[in-house]
């Protein structure tokens, strides 16, 4: 069957099982756009390409499944770029379609031409550039099956305009091998023997679950392993949800910078560190000469790169997490439950203290103004830890990290790795059109929340209910801190007093606003806004210099925090 | 960068954009690269990189594996602790006088190089070899005036055991 290159497109996506794109059309891509109406695949209008490509993100997170979003050339290119870096730092599954001038005047500085596959490569898992249509099934089939497998991320995909009108016959390609490209999933048995040996032998041992963790689908097997082998869990801001956050004996919160007291405390005291899908990020470890000396660290991660880059480990893995938490809960069938498992008094009466002596807290009852802590406790509450969370980035994305105890995989969506302002709100979006009927949330600062206001447009056309919490303070909270904290209060440019009236704001779009500044009417505007159908705002006026506790200073042991 | 050099030699598809691909890696992680030659192998659709890097172990282990992460990487092997051929070519064009004709041509000679051209006050040498002898034979050569002087990076196989 001969197609064009718009329609092979459009086909190839239908037979990796794409429903929805997201996207914004242009020059370079009015093809494709011409051909959609032929395909049964819903595209969601977005109003600035940076929105496409983190709603794209905030599906794939939420879904679990490849996200897709298509830019024209040149400028809807470069827009997309934040969102790949964004990806590409936390391992998200995505291919991104841009167009590209006509292959003729490629290199000619053409209208609206950029080299967007050189722009891109060092944050994109791979990219392709199709000079030759012959080729462009196979290439789509490939950059699905790059992004899905092994340690997942994003891949870009620029078709020159000749290439996407011009004809040829449509394959059907099954599937593709590639000699260069195959990932280890499976772990090296003699790896996990002596992990096995080392979780008998231990006396003080901690699980230290990341991303990789939720990626691969290995939250169940993990939550397996530490709860029959009796061992404490911490997690790094990727990893929460992959074991439950509601369970007070074993869970000891995130760890690093913000982590809690105990993680922080546990794991520089553990004599082992079990660390499953994590890379060690320097907001994880501080500073890593001093980070846990008294442990033995196991590793397991699907790509070797992350293996003694940051830490030096004792016992690496590479394997897919869950493959490999399966493979260690099968050999531990084996052993004694007790000797596995025993009670660990000791040790989890040690983590019991630390919490007892510096738990995170908050105090609302003395005062007068908005605790921000106490929206995002009152939202857990309201929602029954059940809801899709997306954060922006800083104080709000904080917060939501510590008080909204996360207990499923794909429930928390926020960007780790780069931090990226302005990613929630279109995550948000993006998580919503994958669960129509669940409640989606994004947490946001007042700063944040004005980078990607404009998708509020593609909420209410699309009558996409993304609630927003906006914690206002009036600052870039968290860069305010680290002035108040290291920077002797010079609150230089950090000041945002001045915004817009975020209801009428709500308003203006078509959706709806509420606000409070009383700590009183915090549940009632909640309750409220999350009632009302479409998307809503709802702006809490919070105490202006609250910090985010504990924190570690940047560089410092991650012993070393600042308490309330 | 300190440490110590190595020897990789990387199979990559032949395509377009790989080289940058290496490169882009290399000078977004700070590696460093001390000479770099490619050129098509026997087998259609591959090429072999052969590149000269320094760093302690922990770098160049972190290199191998961030070039195995590389899609169009088919094959990153390490030749440095192994027994190798390592050649690189240079071609010297240098002053020749009539005082000084004959002593260039006895160091081309003891050197085994080349004349691939000549003229009445230069002669330009080709040389294939290691980089002591490479540099041995710049230093003999120096008195006499090099005019210019083009080298490619090193290229490097595993001897064959007996």
């Amino acid at each position: 069957m001969e197609l064009t290159g718009a329609q092979i497109l459009w086909q190839s996506l239908k037979d990796e099982g794409v429903d929805t794109v997201f996207g914004y059309p242009g020059g370079a891509v009015i093809d494709f756009y011409d051909a959609l109406v032929q395909y049964d695949i819903n595209h969601i209008l977005v109003r600035h390409e940076q929105g496409a490509v983190h709603a794209a993100d905030g599906y794939a997170r939420a879904s679990g499944k490849v996200g897709v979003c298509m830019v024209t050339s040149g400028p809807g290119a470069t827009n997309t770029v934040t969102g790949i870096a964004t990806a590409y730092m936390d391992s998200i599954p995505m291919v991104v379609i841009t167009g590209q001038v006509p292959t003729s005047l490629i290199g000619n500085d053409a209208f609206q031409e950029v080299d967007i596959v050189g722009i891109t490569r060092p944050c994109t898992k791979h990219n392709y550039l199709v000079k030759d249509i012959t080729r462009l099934e196979r290439i789509i089939k490939e950059a699905f099956y790059i992004a899905r497998s092994g340690r997942p991320g994003p891949v870009l995909i620029d078709i020159p305009k000749d290439v996407t009108n011009s004809r040829t016959v449509y394959q059907a390609i099954q599937a593709v091998q590639m000699e260069s490209y195959n990932p280890t999933y499976h772990p090296n048995t003699k790896q996990l023997a002596k992990v096995v040996n080392l979780i008998k032998e231990a006396k003080k041992p901690i699980i230290f679950t990341g991303g990789g963790v939720v990626l691969s689908k290995g939250a169940e097997a993990l939550t397996k392993l530490a709860q029959r082998t009796n061992i404490p869990v911490t997690g790094s801001l990727m990893g929460l949800g992959s074991y439950p956050g509601t369970d007070a004996k074993l869970w000891l919160g995130m760890l690093g910078m913000h982590g809690t007291y105990r993680a922080n405390m546990a794991i520089s005291d553990a004599d082992l560190i079990l660390a499953i899908g994590v890379r060690f990020d320097d907001r994880v470890t501080g500073k890593t000469d001093e980070f846990a000396r008294k442990a033995t660290i196991v590793h397991v991660d699907i790509d070797p790169t992350s293996i003694h880059k940051n830490v030096t480990v004792d016992v690496p893995v590479v394997g897919d997490c869950r493959l490999t938490l399966e493979a260690l809960n099968q050999l531990l069938d084996a052993e004694d439950p007790a000797v596995i498992g025993p009670e660990r008094t000791e040790w989890l009466g040690q983590i019991k203290k630390w919490k007892d002596t510096n738990p995170l807290g908050y105090n609302q009852k003395d005062c007068a103004t908005i605790k921000p802590q106490y929206v995002i406790e009152k939202l857990f509450e309201l929602t029954k830890g059940d809801a899709i969370i997306s954060t922006e980035v800083g104080q709000n994305q904080m917060w939501a990290a510590q008080y909204y105890h996360f207990s499923k995989p794909n429930q928390w969506l926020t960007s780790g790795g780069l931090g990226t302002m302005g990613y929630g709100f279109p995550a948000a979006i993006g998580a919503q059109m994958a669960f129509p009927d669940k409640v989606v949330v994004d947490v946001a600062g007042d700063g944040s929340i004005q980078m990607n206001i404009q998708e509020m447009a593609t909420a209410v056309q699309n009558k996409l209910p993304v609630k927003i919490v906006i914690l206002n303070n009036q600052y870039l909270g968290m860069v305010r801190q680290w002035q108040e904290l290291f920077y002797k209060k010079n609150y230089s440019q950090t000041d945002m007093t001045h915004a817009p009236d975020f209801v009428k704001l709500a308003e203006a779009y078509g959706a709806s606003g509420f606000r409070t500044e009383k700590p009183d009417e915090v549940e009632s505007v909640l309750k409220k806004g999350l009632e009302t159908p479409g998307p809503v705002i709802m702006e809490f006026m919070v105490s202006r210099e609250e910090c985010v506790y504990p924190m570690v200073p940047a560089g410092a042991p991650i012993t070393n925090m600042l308490l309330v | 960068m300190n440490g110590d050099k190595s020897i990789l030699s990387i199979l990559v598809d032949n395509e377009p954009g790989v080289l940058s691909r290496i490169t882009g890696l290399f000078s977004g992680r700070g590696y460093n690269i001390e000479s770099l030659s490619v050129a098509e192998t026997m087998e259609p659709g591959i090429s072999r990189i052969t590149m000269i890097t320094r760093g302690d172990k922990h770098i160049v282990e972190q290199i191998k594996k961030q070039l195995n992460k590389l899609i169009n990487v088919i094959k990153v092997l390490d030749f440095t602790e192994q027994r190798h051929v390592l050649r690189e070519l240079a071609l010297i064009k240098v002053h020749a006088r009539a005082e000084s004709r004959a002593e260039v041509l006895r160091i081309v000679d003891i050197f085994r190089c080349k004349i691939v051209d000549s003229g009445p006050d230069h002669y330009t040498l080709e040389v294939a070899a290691d980089e002591d002898k490479l540099s041995a034979l710049l230093n003999m050569l120096q008195p006499m005036g090099i005019k210019e002087i083009a080298r490619t990076g090193s290229i490097a196989l595993v001897r064959e055991m007996h």
